[in-house]
């Protein structure tokens, strides 16, 4: 917790953690220390459901390389999806 | 990652081993229950804990380690990364410390940019209120605090007469004590605790 380098942003969808699949709600977006991967630095992002408490997350510590072919990779997709007339906002289910 | 994790546990035990009463309070307590991980990924989304608050529960800890029927009165306090900025900090803003240990500490010198609510001062700010000795363990590969972050503290020191042993390992980086990560760096580290433990003999016994 060096870089103090983190931003969040508000998300909608599903995760799945140690305990199944929970809602995310935040997206917790850092470029510092790593738990896990083998690099001083690291891109990770935590997505949360801050009401929840600290374990509704799911981790991924990125390369810098890797974080930037991700971004590039959700957005040619969404690109795909929008051309092909697919990108419509999902309507909750009703449960 | 600085956190209530095992590496500090275990560090803890070995300060312990050495004959001292340790304690390694956990700062992030405020921020939930979960695993280490969890917790300590809760606070780096919130920009960390505040310093006052931090300084508060290190006070609390000095207070609690000095009414051990055991305690010769004499303690010290120990961080690395973050924590080695919150122990530099602590030796300077809570009356009471006889030594300190500072392991790379990111962030003592800081740019005004970097400032908080949480973080309103550069500890860098407070060095002509360090109140005991320092030990610093560096290593020059490391991006935060940088050798010229280390230089820049070390003017400060002098500056102001303060004691202090700095120490700046060749071909280590950030964290070579984490035997559990790939900056861990054998003999640098060995070293470094062999001088770690001389300086709290010095000063703490």
């Amino acid at each position: 917790m060096c870089t103090m380098i983190v931003t969040q942003v508000g998300i909608a969808g599903c995760g799945k953690g140690t305990n199944g699949w929970f809602e995310l709600r935040e997206a917790n977006v850092s470029y510092d220390h790593p738990f896990n991967a083998p690099f001083e630095h690291a891109v990770n992002i935590d997505f949360v459901n801050e009401a929840l408490g600290p374990s509704a997350r799911v981790a991924v510590e990125l390369s810098v390389e890797g974080a930037r072919t991700l971004v590039a990779a959700i957005n040619a997709v969404l690109e795909r999806a929008e051309s092909g007339g697919y990108l419509e906002q999902p309507v909750p289910a009703v449960r | 990652m600085p956190g209530w994790d095992e590496w500090y546990r275990e560090a803890t035990r070995k300060f312990a081993h050495h004959g001292y009463a340790a304690l390694s309070p956990n700062l992030y307590h405020r921020a939930g229950h979960g695993s280490p991980e969890d917790v300590a990924a809760k606070v780096r989304a919130a920009g960390g804990v505040a310093d006052e608050q931090a300084l508060g529960d290190l006070a609390g800890a000095l207070q609690y380690l000095r009414a051990l029927p055991a305690s010769n009165g004499k303690v010290g306090v120990f961080g690395t990364c973050s924590g080695g900025r919150h122990a530099f900090l602590a030796a300077c803003r809570v009356p009471g410390f006889s030594a300190v240990v500072d392991c790379w500490g990111g962030r003592v010198v800081m740019a005004p940019g970097e400032l908080t609510p949480k973080q309103p001062v550069a500890p860098i700010d407070y060095t002509q209120d360090l109140s005991c000795p320092l030990l610093g363990i560096f290593g020059e590969e490391d991006q935060n605090p940088t050798p010229a972050h280390v230089a820049q503290l070390e003017e400060e020191l002098k500056h102001h007469g303060k004691t202090y042993e700095f120490h700046m390992y060749a071909k280590a980086g950030h964290g070579f004590f984490y035997h559990d990560r790939p900056n861990y760096r054998q003999e640098q580290a060995v070293d470094g605790w062999r001088k770690l433990f001389a300086f709290l003999e010095t000063h703490l016994k």
